[in-house]
């Protein structure tokens, strides 16, 4: 009840929304009232994970497709991903409330707000394909129409052309993928499908086009290409939903139909989505290592987040398969809760950089520096969130990544030779991916924030309105807080995972509370909340012990830079200097990085120059492959256009033959 | 001696030999170098009067500069405090296993890392840079290095791996050795020893440790060069324990007389293991020279395949 009355006040603010015209407070009070209906999904959301039985009543309501209702109903999975979004876009919501007043035109967001926040519930709580799919391009549309909020920017415009091409490849692959699951007798609620038998081609067939409906719009590598240039091209805290929140509405549709609806799928598709996420794990990282867009980085961090928890899902898949049902429910639950982690920190450091851009008008790394002396609350919450999003203990994304490691650690127990060989090198993939995330933040955080300003906005970055500061904080200690308390979270995910994999399983159930201890007592545990506190009381030592046995004195001085005293600050490293090693060792054959440099004549006064030179390979061999094919194609059908009225005729007397010969073999047959 | 008190002892005794150790490395290459040397306490005097001294910091720094000492001293103190020297019989080891000693010590390069951004020269981004570069290879070695080490001995907690081998779980594999290796490996980077890091040099051009921390005077530099001592000892517990496991106490239910007996025995051995990898080292580092920046590369991704062949062995000899 109470989410249905949340969802259609979201529909109504969409409404007020357009009838908000120039009116500051007008947008404020829709974002408070999206504020409170989301509040009120969490809340739905909470409720339903709190009670012990599985599934919610279904809802029956009389639209939809002229021969059946449209269904809806509530299970574990839909109420956790429940919880997932609404807390991003609860936050988002209040970060809008200050943060819209420094939107370009306001007018062009605050309409479409509404109905993305009320898209992407929509999409977790249908219960048949229609409505999923109505909902699913309520998400995507209302989210291209943010992309295109400040359209004056043609690189927006083309961010958001190419976003509608994506979207609408992902759309029609989900469509052919429920069309094979309903079959012949077109049993399009969810219930039907899952009691459809499918035989070997239709099951491959469905797996792939929901991997590749999917998997585009989360990110999956080769079809992210739309995500580093959309996401950040919405406003802050539409790119923060985008990337925090819509990408695991996507793996929600992923699960909903690899776990339950096809329900037994083969070890083969684990393996492979398990590989795709390892590439698109590290080949996000270190597109986003290159980045000096601090936005554009974010996204591709999004990548390489969503190619984690894929590896999650397919490892889980292929334990499944092989009968292992509780190393099935770690992986699942490894990537779960790497999902919600990723949600809460991302969201983080979106409205972070959009606190950024606020403040001193830049998203470029190279403008930006000393901004934690500014922007202390800003700087603190963002610091919180790089650590996380770098896998650092004790916070939230170590241990999703921990449980994902042990889940791998026990991937070649599988009997086949394939996996046997293969998780180990994922596993060299993953780890490789969370290394180098930890440098890609150490460079954003560190040339952003620490320092010394590089331009002049930097140097006057502004105050930014309580609610967004308020935001970050709370969102930057949910990161400590599910970092510290692990146990309690995987036993509630633990409810949420026994319908799809068949198995009870609690990852603490060896040691007890504090304790993660997944496979069994002996088998390797971890607590973040020991750890925290015995890295605290360390710390307090460590204090005491140096402030006892010394002096507690401080003199502030010019920095000593082994004598080279400067003072400009452009004698610092920038992102591109610090990614120079990193491009150098992993970029060299991946992206053809090269660097070329130009030095001037002796007695030439002129600059010498370092012109760094990247191939994006998807970009140029993948989709300007099919640029160039479906150019071709055109071109060669373009001469049906220049034909006499008699070669017309003939085409369509051709045709005509044709059909009529196809129909009479299929009446023989 | 129970677990409680064993593993106080622990967190006391790492700290406490961390600048012996390397005080002996120093004294030995000295040694070999044909100088006398300064004793091997001398690191307890230089901390003792770096502590003494005022810290200076930088105008432009900032409070994560000053943290950063502190947070790097305790996450390595930390993490040296669960990898058992003496005995098995830890209190908190259950709380971190390998991978979150990885991410300790990955917590720790962080903030050194940050701390050498901060104050915003060029110096310092650049070992801030090259540290990361250096990291992320060897963060991945060491955790296939876990991984094999798991696979092996069914746990990834490094009490439990010790026990298994000690119990005769393992004979001798390729894979153990290849992991050694690439451990190995992975310690003189993440210690920054030659040839990937000089710790006595003050050439501007080759730090890449000292460059990060190049802003840090008294405590707080006594902070980060403790660190650094303890993340020495750490490893050299690490590679001892696991590879080399003899004396270590492993405790039983019928030998609970004789533990105090056991654990002496223990901590005699981890102190011979330490001064024979200690010496070992000296001696590895003076027959070799430092290498090209851009040959870390190559170096790290030896480990990091090292680490991989060491897993992928396991079912080559499994199946032959």
């Amino acid at each position: 009840m109470l989410i249905a009355a949340a969802l259609s006040a979201l529909l109504t603010l969409a409404v007020l929304g357009v009838l908000a015209g120039d009116q500051l407070w007008r947008h404020r009070l829709v974002y408070v009232c999206c504020a409170l209906a989301s509040a009120a999904l969490l809340v739905g959301g909470l409720k339903h994970l709190g009670q012990t039985p599985g599934t919610g009543p279904a809802i029956i309501l009389p639209f939809g497709l002229p021969w059946m209702s449209a269904h809806f109903r509530l299970d574990n999975l839909s109420a956790l991903f429940m919880v997932i979004v609404n807390v991003g876009t609860v936050a988002a919501s209040v970060f809008g409330i200050g943060y819209c007043s420094h939107l370009p035109q306001p007018r062009r967001v605050t309409p479409f707000f509404p109905l993305f926040l009320f898209g992407m519930n929509a999409v977790l709580i249908a219960d048949d394909a229609f409505m999923f799919l109505v909902s699913w391009e309520f998400m995507s549309l209302a989210s291209w129409l943010l992309v295109l909020a400040d359209h004056k920017n043609p690189e927006n415009r083309a961010a958001a052309m190419v976003y509608l091409m994506m979207a609408a490849f992902g759309t029609f692959c989900l469509l052919t993928c429920f069309g094979l699951l309903a079959g012949a007798e077109g049993g399009y609620a969810f219930s039907a499908m899952r009691a459809a038998p499918l035989t070997p081609v239709t099951s491959f067939l469905v797996v792939l086009l929901a991997v590749l409906g999917a998997g585009s719009k989360a990110g999956l590598v080769p079809l992210h290409a739309w995500l580093p240039l959309a996401h950040p091209a919405a406003p802050s805290h539409v790119s923060a939903l985008m990337s925090g929140v819509m990408t695991k509405v996507a793996l929600y549709g992923l699960i909903r139909i690899l776990f339950d609806l096809h329900g037994h799928v083969s070890w083969g598709w684990g393996a492979a989505l398990m590989l795709v996420g390892g590439i698109t794990a590290v080949l996000g990282v270190l597109y986003a290592i290159l980045q000096d867009d601090l936005k554009t980085m974010l996204a591709y961090s999004t990548v390489e987040n969503i190619g984690i928890v894929v590896i999650g899902l397919g490892l889980s898949i292929a334990f499944k398969d092989s009968g292992e049902k509780a190393l099935a429910a770690l992986a699942l639950v490894a990537g779960l809760y790497h999902m919600i982690n990723h949600s809460i920190f991302k969201t983080l450091l979106f409205l972070s950089a959009g606190a950024v851009i606020t403040a001193t008008g830049e998203r470029d790394l190279g403008k930006l520096g000393g901004l934690l002396k500014r922007m202390p609350w800003t700087g603190a919450a963002t610091l919180v969130g790089a650590a996380a999003i770098s896998a650092l203990p004790p916070l939230n994304g170590f241990v999703s990544e921990w449980l994902i490691f042990q889940s791998l650690f026990k991937g070649p127990s599988l009997p086949h030779w394939a996996m046997k060989f293969g998780v180990p090198v994922v596993g060299a993939m993953l780890a490789l991916a969370a290394a180098l995330a930890a440098s890609c933040f150490v460079r954003a955080y560190g040339i952003a924030f620490l320092g010394r300003p590089r331009s002049r906005a930097a140097a006057a970055a502004h105050h930014l309105p309580g609610t967004m500061r308020w935001t970050m904080a709370v969102l930057a200690v949910l990161c400590i807080v599910l970092g510290t308390i692990p146990v309690t979270v995987t036993d509630a995910l633990s409810g949420v995972i026994q319908p799809l994999t068949g198995v009870h399983f609690a990852v603490s159930a060896d040691l007890g509370w504090p304790w993660l201890s997944p496979v069994s007592s002996t088998r390797g545990s971890y607590s973040g909340t020991v750890l925290m506190m015995t890295g605290l009381s360390l710390f307090v030592v460590s204090i005491l012990l140096v402030h006892g046995f010394g002096t507690t004195k401080v003199r502030r001085a010019d920095a000593w830079d082994c004598g080279h005293r400067e003072d400009i600050p452009e004698s610092q490293y920038t992102g591109q200097s610090f990614a120079q090693p990193m491009r150098r060792a992993f970029c060299t054959s991946l992206f053809a990085a090269r660097e070329t440099v130009e030095m001037p004549e002796p007695g030439d006064l002129s600059p010498a120059r370092l012109t760094v030179r990247v191939i994006d390979p998807i970009w140029t061999y993948l989709y300007g492959g099919i640029g160039r094919l479906v150019d071709a194609v055109a071109d060669q059908v373009n001469r049906i256009q220049f034909l006499t009225v008699r070669r017309y005729l003939l085409m369509m007397f051709a045709t005509l033959v044709f059909m009529l010969l196809v129909v009479a073999v299929r009446q023989q047959q | 001696m129970s677990a409680v008190l064993a593993q106080i002892v622990q967190i006391f005794l790492v700290v406490a030999l961390a600048p012996l150790i390397t005080g002996w490395v120093r004294k030995v290459k000295s040694r070999l170098q044909g100088r006398i040397g300064a004793s091997p306490l001398q690191p307890y005097r230089d901390i003792y009067r770096l502590l003494q001294k005022e810290a200076v910091v930088a105008h432009s720094a900032s409070w994560v500069f000053r943290a950063a000492p502190y947070v790097t001293f305790s996450a390595v103190w930390l993490a040296a405090a669960v990898i058992p020297t003496f005995t098995t019989n830890l209190l908190l080891a259950p709380a971190a296993d390998l991978i979150a000693l990885v991410a300790l010590l990955g917590l720790a390069r962080f903030w050194t890392a940050l701390a050498g951004m901060d104050v915003g020269t060029a110096f310092g981004g650049m070992g801030a840079s090259r540290e990361m570069m250096i990291a992320s290879l060897a963060e991945p070695a060491m955790l296939m290095v876990s991984f094999s080490l798991s696979l092996i001995s069914g746990t990834t907690s490094p009490t439990q791996i010790i026990a298994f081998i000690l119990g005769g779980g393992v004979g001798i594999e390729v894979s153990m050795g290849l992991a050694l290796a690439a451990l190995i490996m992975v310690a003189i980077a993440e210690n920054g020893r030659i040839p990937i890091d000089n710790p006595a040099t003050h050439l501007e051009l080759t730090m890449v440790h000292e460059a990060m921390v190049l802003e840090y005077s008294g405590r707080h530099l006594a902070l980060m060069e403790g660190a650094a001592m303890v993340r020495l000892t750490l490893f050299m517990a690490l590679i001892g324990g696991i590879f080399a496991p003899w004396g270590m106490a492993v405790p039983s239910p019928e030998m609970s007389g004789a533990n105090v007996l056991a654990e002496m025995v223990g901590l005699a051995a981890f102190l011979a293991k330490c001064f024979v990898l200690a010496t070992a080292l000296a001696v590895f580092e003076t027959m070799i020279a430092k290498m090209r920046v851009f040959r870390y590369a190559d170096f790290l991704g030896g480990a990091l395949l090292l680490g991989l062949l060491a897993t992928i062995f396991l079912y080559v000899s499994e199946a032959v």
